[in-house]
């Protein structure tokens, strides 16, 4: 379009930076209120000199368990993007290229495209349950579990997405010269889908470093996830609006790092499991 | 290795890569909503972290339909949250996608970094975020309120209020996801069409209304569908925001299945709170797939 060539500034322009100011804004408020003793936060005043008081208190401290539940999170989102990743790429590729039943297919990812949109919270209860009868409740394993099925529908459109974007001639050939599936899978599609891979790795990691709902229900004080502990600092009796800011900004990190290193992968993961 | 042949291989291969996925998703999301179901249909006590149930028939949905008015309190601000702020979101990203689609190069790949951060950062430290925004004394929405001489407004505590808030924080949260689909859709409208009606339509409007608009519909109609059902998600900005209150002012289905289940310990209650509420979901599912495919036909048959 020949606007496009125009530079300075326009109406749509101004609503663009609008908006993006709208977006930025709250994000630097919470920043901002993490350098805040507590007194000044309730006192709203809006320049205080800075302090790394909550930092220090959250992460160093004694009686802060912030550092643990960090390395929960770490630890969840970590397992459950890998086993996410083997299982949805695996399944793929053959959903793809192997020609499995019609209606396994159909059901594999027609169940998969509807329990991805049906409230989580109505799974958790019956989980809890389960989890609870087989003495798992509060377990890493409990944890990485649900996360690998809560990601799991997304994982799989996305890869089969990238499958189809691999010619099938070049496959066709490496089974002619007499390569297995297995050995298609690892020499030829492997090392074609890393960008698909990226793409859905990022975003099933995002989504279970994340998650509030699984944890707050589903972990024990020593399971605790982040997001649970942020959670926490809001329901004591007085408030901890301070630890609660340097929580919040420390436990956006991850996000803020794969959103300026891997856009492009994040937005084609979020894309590709939005369309479909 | 070698004991296989390559065909018996292959079998075992074909087998053995969808199993993992199909054994996941039958373990912990097919059997699941059979468990709800069979849980709902009981009394549920809980010793030593065992549970055990004893049959009791229709009794949880009795209860439910007849005794729960925090329930469908619920049940009516989730359908009004959710139409009101997936209307809000269509508007604003749509917006926010024609004023996009006409930048280019640094000032584009900024603002679409920008407008990314609300879907991938934490929904609880967006909660967070706006708890102190919104704070009554010191947050900065009634600081710049003040400053333009209007006194402190109670966003989360006042209860005529509190709904309005959390729509307009899930409007902040998913309005960029809008944006995403319907920048997509926009860029992939054929440049051909406009070119033939340049001398058709003069302004700007006149495109918009009468070639960008249309066009788009499926697009508006996908995104539309897919966000509709996704805010009945909503959970974790209200647990921190509200809490569901003040009284049922801003209780959503999820809160009170959360604390039918987790709090109050009803579990078959509960159970039976999640199988009316899957069922619901499922139906607009169907619903909205329908219309979305309908509308496909119809473009396919002119």
């Amino acid at each position: 379009m020949k606007s496009s060539k125009r530079f300075g500034i326009t109406p749509g322009n101004l609503v663009a930076w609008g908006y993006a100011l709208i977006i930025l804004g709250p994000m630097l408020w919470i920043v901002s209120n993490s350098f805040k003793r507590q007194i000044d936060i309730l006192m709203g005043t809006t320049i205080s000199p800075g302090t790394l008081v909550n930092y220090r208190q959250l992460l160093f401290s004694r009686q802060s368990d912030f550092a643990q539940n960090l390395l929960n999170s770490g630890i969840v989102a970590l397992s459950a993007t890998v086993i996410v990743l083997v299982i949805a790429t695996l399944a793929a590729f053959t959903i793809v290229r192997l020609q499995p039943p019609k209606w396994a297919v159909w059901l594999l990812l027609g169940w998969a495209l509807v329990f991805h949109m049906l409230p989580t919270l109505t799974f958790l209860g019956s989980w809890y349950v389960m989890y609870s009868n087989a003495g798992l409740h509060g377990s890493y394993t409990a944890l990485i579990l649900t996360q690998v099925v809560q990601n799991l529908p997304t994982t799989l459109f996305l890869m089969v997405g990238f499958m189809l974007a691999i010619p099938n001639e070049l496959i066709q050939a490496a089974r002619l010269d007499g390569c297995s599936y297995g050995q298609v899978f690892r020499r030829i599609v492997l090392p074609l889908s890393f960008g698909g891979i990226a793409a859905a790795g990022s975003l099933a990691f995002i989504n279970a470093w994340s998650d509030f709902a699984i944890a707050l229900n589903l972990s024990n004080r020593d399971t605790m996830t982040a997001p649970v502990a942020i959670a926490t600092f809001a329901q004591e009796f007085e408030v901890q609006y301070g630890a609660m800011a340097a929580a919040s900004v420390v436990s956006m990190i991850p996000a803020l790092v794969l959103i300026l290193f891997g856009q492009r992968y994040v937005i084609r993961g979020l894309m590709a499991g939005a369309v479909k | 290795m070698s004991r296989f042949t390559t065909g018996q291989r292959n079998r075992i291969w074909r087998i053995g890569s969808l199993l993992p996925a199909a054994l996941i998703l039958v373990l912990l999301s097919i059997y699941p909503v059979f468990n709800l179901i069979d849980l709902s249909l009981s009394e549920v006590t809980w010793s030593g972290g065992q549970s055990s149930s004893s049959y009791v028939g229709l009794d949880n949905y009795h209860t439910l339909f007849t005794d729960e008015p925090v329930y469908w309190a619920g049940v009516r601000n989730t359908i009004v949250f959710a139409l009101t702020a997936v209307a809000l979101q269509m508007v604003l990203g749509f917006s926010m996608a024609l004023s996009v689609q006409r930048l280019s190069g640094i000032s584009r790949a900024v603002l679409t970094t920008i407008f990314l951060l609300p879907i991938v950062i934490p929904p609880i430290v967006i909660g967070a975020m706006w708890r102190l925004l919104l704070g009554r004394e010191f947050g900065m929405v009634n600081q710049l309120l003040g400053a333009v001489g209007i006194p402190p407004i109670d966003f989360l505590g006042n209860g005529d209020i509190a709904l309005l808030s959390v729509i307009a924080v899930d409007v902040w949260h998913w309005t960029p996801f809008a944006f995403l689909l319907l920048l997509t859709g926009l860029e992939s409208l054929d440049e051909e069409v406009f070119d033939a009606a340049r001398f058709d339509v003069t302004s700007g409007w006149q495109r918009l209304r009468y070639i960008t608009l249309p066009l788009m519909m499926p697009t508006f109609l996908i995104t539309l569908g897919l966000r509709l059902i996704l805010s009945f998600k909503v959970f974790d900005e209200i647990y921190l925001l509200t809490g569901g209150g003040p009284g049922t002012a801003t209780e959503v289905i999820n809160f009170s299945i959360y604390r039918t289940f987790f709090t109050q310990d009803k579990t078959g209650l509960g159970s039976a709170m999640s199988v009316v509420t899957l069922v619901a979901v499922a139906v607009l599912i169907v619903i909205v797939n329908g219309a979305i495919r309908m509308r496909r036909k119809r473009e396919v048959n002119g």
